[in-house]
C-alpha cells in the first residue's frame, strides 16, 4: 500500500518481501511507518508560535509565545487559572458560555508525504549521479521490450538497473534480469501506481551505482501514475500505434506530465489505419514541449535518438555530481590552507 | 483520480494535526482544489465521508475551494483563464500553452472544537 494510496493494505510486496509499513486499525485510524517525516509545520524553535493547553476541566486556550534558545517546550506551565486567554477566539474576542472555535491554518498539500519522499528519492539520485526515468503507459503498450532491447543496445555504453511495477507476479523482472542488468520488482497488490515511497525502499535493495541509468516501469496505467513524484529526472510516456490517435486527448494528465512520448510498435503501422501527424498534433496540443519519438523493439527504428536523448541525460547527470564533488573538494582544500595558517600562528 | 485516496490523506493530515495540536473534533475542513487538477468534487464528498469515520474529523463539514486554472499563452504572452487541459487560449485559439495553476489538491485550513 502506498502512502497517499489506501488500495492495498499490507500488500505491496517488494522482491515477494511485505513491505508492511502501513497499516489501518479497526477503529479506522491510520498507523505509518516510524520514519515517516512529518511536515515541518510544528514548530520553529525561535520565533512566535502557538502552545495549546488543555486543562484538566476540559477548557482548551491558548497564547502565544518565544522560545529563548533551544527547543524547551515542556516548560511547566505553572500559571494557573489566573492566566486565561479570552482574546483569541475567531473574533478576538470571548463570548460568554460559547465554546472557542478556532482555525487551525494547514496549508498542506494532500499529496505532501510522497512529494517528500519524492524529494528525497530526487536527492540521492543528484549525489549520485543517476539518471532515472519514470517509463508510463497502458498496459500492453511495449514497455517491457522496449527496456529490454535500450539495455542491450547501451551495454558498455552505460550501466542499467531497474524498478519494474506491477500488481502481481515478476515476470517483468525476470525478464529485465534476463538481459544482465539489475532489477527489483515491487509488487503492489491493489495498488495502481508506484509512489516515492515504494521507490525509496526499492532504491535500498537495488543500490544502483554511481553514474548510471536508472529505469522505473511503472504499473500500466494511463491513469494514475500522473500524479505521482518518484524522484525521476523525467517521465517517458510509451504510446503504442495499437491504441488509437486520440489518447494524448482522452488522458491528458499523463501526456502534460511527460517531457519525451514514445510512439511504439512502428513495424505494425501497414496494418493499421494509424495516423502519426494526428496523434503527434494531439500530443502537442496537450504539451507544446513534449519530445516524440517513433520507435520499434522489433526494427529498431527511433533507437539512435532514444539512446541518445538517455546518453545526454546521464551525461549531465554525471556532470552535477562531478561538480559538486569538485565543489566539495575545493571547499575542502580551502578549510585546510586555513586551518594550517591558523594552527602555524598558535 | 484517486478521490478515496486523497481522502485518506487529507484525514491522516488532519489526525497529524489532531496530536500535534491537542484538538479532538473537527467541525469544518477547507479544502483547496484546482480545476484541473483531476479531482471531482463530489466523489470526494463522498470518500471524504467514508475516510472520515471514526477520526476527529467525522461528521466535519468538507468545503471545497475551487481554485481557477491557469496558463501562460505563449503566443499571446500573457496569462489565461483554463477551463481544461485540453482547451485552447480563449484569447487566440492556440495550443500553445503552459499550465500555471489550477492543479492544486491543498488542506487549507480547520475549523476544531
Amino acid at each position: 500500500m502506498c502512502t497517499t494510496c489506501g488500495c492495498g493494505k499490507g500488500e505491496v510486496k517488494i522482491e515477494g518481501q511485505e513491505h508492511g509499513d502501513w497499516h489501518r486499525h479497526e477503529d479506522g485510524t491510520a498507523h505509518s511507518h516510524p520514519h515517516t517525516h512529518e511536515g515541518d509545520h510544528a514548530h520553529d524553535p525561535g520565533g512566535e508560535h502557538l502552545h495549546i493547553h488543555r486543562h484538566e476541566d476540559g477548557t482548551v486556550h491558548s497564547h502565544p509565545h518565544t522560545h529563548e534558545g533551544d527547543h524547551a517546550h515542556d516548560h511547566g506551565h505553572a500559571h494557573g487559572h489566573e492566566h486565561l486567554h479570552y482574546g483569541l477566539g475567531p473574533a478576538g474576542a470571548h463570548a460568554p458560555g460559547l465554546s472557542q472555535e478556532r482555525m487551525v491554518r494547514i496549508e498542506q498539500d494532500i499529496l505532501g508525504k510522497n512529494n517528500e519522499y519524492a524529494s528525497a528519492n530526487r536527492r540521492t539520485f543528484a549525489e549520485r549521479g543517476i539518471f532515472a526515468v519514470n517509463l508510463v503507459s497502458s498496459p500492453g503498450s511495449g514497455k517491457t521490450a522496449l527496456l529490454c532491447r535500450t539495455i542491450e543496445a547501451l551495454k558498455g555504453r552505460a550501466s542499467v538497473s531497474v524498478i519494474e511495477g506491477d500488481q502481481q507476479t515478476a515476470h517483468d523482472a525476470d525478464r529485465i534480469r534476463a538481459t544482465g542488468a539489475r532489477a527489483v520488482q515491487i509488487n503492489t497488490g491493489k495498488g495502481c501506481h508506484l509512489d516515492a515511497h515504494m521507490v525509496g525502499h526499492a532504491l535500498e535493495r537495488l543500490a544502483p551505482p554511481d553514474d548510471s541509468v536508472l529505469m522505473i516501469e511503472n504499473v500500466g496505467n494511463l491513469v494514475c501514475p500522473s500524479s505521482f513524484d518518484l524522484g525521476e529526472a523525467h517521465k517517458v510516456v510509451i504510446l503504442a500505434v495499437t491504441e488509437g490517435e486520440d489518447k494524448p486527448l482522452k488522458y491528458p494528465d499523463m501526456f502534460a506530465a511527460a517531457d519525451v512520448m514514445l510512439l511504439n510498435k512502428t513495424d505494425l503501422l501497414p496494418y493499421l489505419g494509424f495516423n502519426v501527424p494526428l496523434c503527434i498534433e494531439y500530443a502537442r496540443r496537450i504539451n507544446p514541449g513534449i519530445r516524440v519519438i517513433l520507435t520499434s523493439s522489433i526494427t529498431g527504428e527511433g533507437f539512435g535518438e532514444w539512446l541518445d536523448w538517455i546518453a545526454a541525460g546521464a551525461k549531465a547527470a554525471s556532470g552535477r555530481r562531478t561538480e559538486t564533488v569538485d565543489a566539495l573538494r575545493r571547499r575542502i582544500a580551502e578549510l585546510e590552507s586555513q586551518l594550517s595558517a591558523l594552527s602555524g600562528r598558535s | 483520480m484517486h478521490e478515496m485516496s486523497l481522502a485518506e490523506s487529507v484525514v491522516q493530515i488532519i489526525e497529524d494535526y489532531a496530536r500535534r495540536e491537542g484538538f479532538a473534533r473537527v467541525k469544518t475542513v477547507w479544502l483547496e482544489i484546482g480545476s484541473l487538477s483531476g479531482v471531482e468534487n463530489e466523489a470526494m464528498r463522498f470518500c471524504f465521508d467514508a475516510a472520515s469515520r471514526s477520526s476527529p474529523a467525522e461528521g466535519a463539514r468538507l468545503e471545497i475551494v475551487e481554485l481557477p486554472g491557469t496558463a501562460w499563452c505563449m503566443k499571446c504572452s500573457e496569462s489565461v483563464a483554463l477551463g481544461s487541459r485540453q482547451d485552447p487560449c480563449p484569447r487566440c485559439g492556440s495550443y500553445q500553452l503552459q499550465v500555471t495553476g489550477g492543479t492544486e489538491m491543498r488542506v487549507k485550513e480547520l475549523e476544531v472544537d
